[in-house]
């Protein structure tokens, strides 16, 4: 098994990099699992990991229709943060915030969290206000909202444009120090080494094409390599769970799938170290330690299971980017890609057991997911090993849209592309 | 993306507004069956493939369309009046 060291480094550089052992093995399907997930991204991987570590439940299978990673895991723009307005959330994400914490001693595998900082703009006095409000309930939690006026921000994240003739001028900006950025690859990876050397299976190259059952309990599922036992099946598919669940005959959900879109600049030397957000439309940008700008802006606003956008909200991304860091004009785009989101209709996520006997649900992560990776997997791992949600999921149902007891932050209402 | 309005012939995306899943059927606004308006207000098919949807040209003569679209291709299979449609499936 694969382990890092200055020595190791040192090593195989000078052999050319040829004797790296691979971090996880290549395992292939048993007969039966205690657990079976499907969907090996992050919150899948976590959530093995977690059934492992803390349950001691070892008899686990991933099953990944591609290769880890290939998911929005791998194709996020990286930001963790817990800068929620409501009760549920900011207990939830600062839960999140605090496994991150202490995340690459737990997995022994450096997943680069970096707590660099989010500071989101505010334009205007309301915008400001609103901002305020959310930093106060946040400290009402016992989490850490700062207000910044414009001179703070100068100092603080000197790029930003805050001269009075902005075309939306800064008027102040909440900022979460604790917030940061982490290198999402390396969290798959590291929670996949982890979960394989306490015994999990991760399978890679394994599609689910369907669920079996013992009368109406849920027993596992048909894949491309054969059929799995499962005494209980978890489906974390994220952007796929329309298309999974309806091979479990589950024909409506309240979720849509859409495409969000993310861009890398070419490198440029330190330019902003924190991650910035822009209130007068949707932007958040932050960079990487290989010196590229990072950054994302709205979903392309239509229902897609396409891994990929279109211009229109490109053209607007970059006129938002230009709007709030004037300097970044003339830099080059290296890359842009999309990825598929999971948007649930309260813009919060389901965490939960069923709605099949046998089978437990993770999905709904909208914009968000990538932050909740080990409270979504910590907290999944729970209510599969307990058959109870945990304390922090416990709101977050599926029966809540029913109920009327919806977690929507901006009280956008039951339309995904607004959330 | 390119979607033909049937008033101003093919259109860029970005004239477009997205208004959502067409296959809904709104309940009877004097319906207090809850599971009705529940089906209606939450639950979405979110088919991979062919999906009836409703676009306004807002950039344009601002008609409300009813488009047929790929979610897995973006392919536009066919865009008429919102209103003519629903005429038509009654
Ligand atoms: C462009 C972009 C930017 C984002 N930026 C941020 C951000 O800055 N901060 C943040 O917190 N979140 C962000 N997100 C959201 C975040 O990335 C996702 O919410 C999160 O990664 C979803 O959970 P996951 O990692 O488990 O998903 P995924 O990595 O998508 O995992 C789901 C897996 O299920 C597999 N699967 C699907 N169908 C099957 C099947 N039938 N059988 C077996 N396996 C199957 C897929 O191949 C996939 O690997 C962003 C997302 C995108 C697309
Ligand atoms: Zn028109």
């Amino acid at each position: 098994m694969a382990e890092y060291s200055a020595l190791s480094l040192l090593k195989n550089a000078f052999s050319g990099n040829r004797g790296w052992k691979p971090a996880w093995r290549k395992a292939s399907p048993k007969p039966a699992y205690d657990v079976i997930v499907v969907g090996g991204g992050g919150h899948g991987l976590a959530t093995a990991y977690y059934l492992a570590a803390e349950h001691g439940i070892r008899k686990v299978a991933v099953l990944e229709k591609g290769w880890l990673g290939s998911g929005n895991i791998g194709r996020n723009t990286t930001i963790v943060r817990s800068n929620y307005l409501l009760p549920e959330s900011i207990r939830f994400y600062d839960h999140s915030v605090r496994l991150w914490e202490n995340l690459s001693h737990e997995l022994n595998y450096n997943v680069m969290f970096s707590q660099r900082g989010v500071l989101n703009l505010a334009h205007s006095p309301a915008q400001a206000d609103d901002y305020i409000r959310r930093g106060n309930a946040m400290r009402h939690e016992g989490g850490d909202g700062v207000w910044l006026s414009p001179a703070q921000i100068a100092r603080y994240a000197p790029g930003v444009d805050i001269s009075p003739s902005a075309r939306f001028p800064v008027v102040g900006g909440l900022l979460q120090p604790r917030a940061g950025t982490a290198r999402h690859d390396a969290v798959a990876w590291g929670y996949a080494r982890a979960a394989d050397r306490l015994g999990v299976d991760i399978i890679e190259n394994c599609e689910v094409t369907g669920f079996l059952r013992d009368g109406d309990q849920i027993a596992g599922v048909s894949t491309s390599r054969g059929d799995i036992r499962g005494k209980k099946v978890a489906v974390a598919v994220a952007g796929s769970t329309g298309r999974v669940m309806k091979l479990a005959g589950i024909e409506n959900l309240p979720i849509e799938s859409h495409v969000l879109q993310a861009f890398v600049s070419e490198s440029i030397k330190p330019f902003v170290d924190c991650v910035v957000t822009f209130g007068a439309g949707h932007l958040y940008m932050s960079q990487s330690d290989k010196g590229g700008l990072v950054f994302g802006g709205s979903l392309d606003l239509y229902n897609s299971y396409a891994q990929r956008g279109n211009l229109p909200l490109v053209e607007e991304v970059m006129s938002e980017m230009t709007a709030m860091f004037p300097a970044v004009a003339r830099l080059r785009l290296l890359r842009s890609w999309g990825g598929v989101m999971d948007m649930s209709m309260d813009g919060s996520p389901i965490i939960t057991k069923g709605p099949l006997p046998g089978m437990y649900l993770n999905c709904g992560w909208c914009y968000g997911g990538f932050k909740a990776t080990p409270a979504s997997g910590y907290s999944f791992a729970w209510t599969i090993a307990k058959d109870e949600p945990h304390p922090i999921n416990a709101p977050f149902t599926l029966s809540r849209f029913e109920r009327g007891v919806i977690i929507d932050e901006k009280g956008q209402g039951p339309t995904p592309k607004l959330h | 993306m390119l979607i033909s309005c049937p008033h101003c012939g093919p259109r860029d995306l970005a004239e477009f507004t997205y208004q959502g899943d067409a296959a809904r059927t709104r309940p009877d606004p004097a319906s207090t069956d809850t599971a009705a308006w529940h089906a209606y207000v939450y639950e979405r098919p979110n088919p991979a493939g062919l999906h009836r949807e409703y676009w306004q040209h807002s950039g344009g003569c601002r008609s409300h369309l009813l488009v047929v679209r790929d979610t897995v291709s973006h392919e536009i299979v066919s865009a008429e009046f919102a209103r003519k449609a629903r005429e038509k499936t009654g």
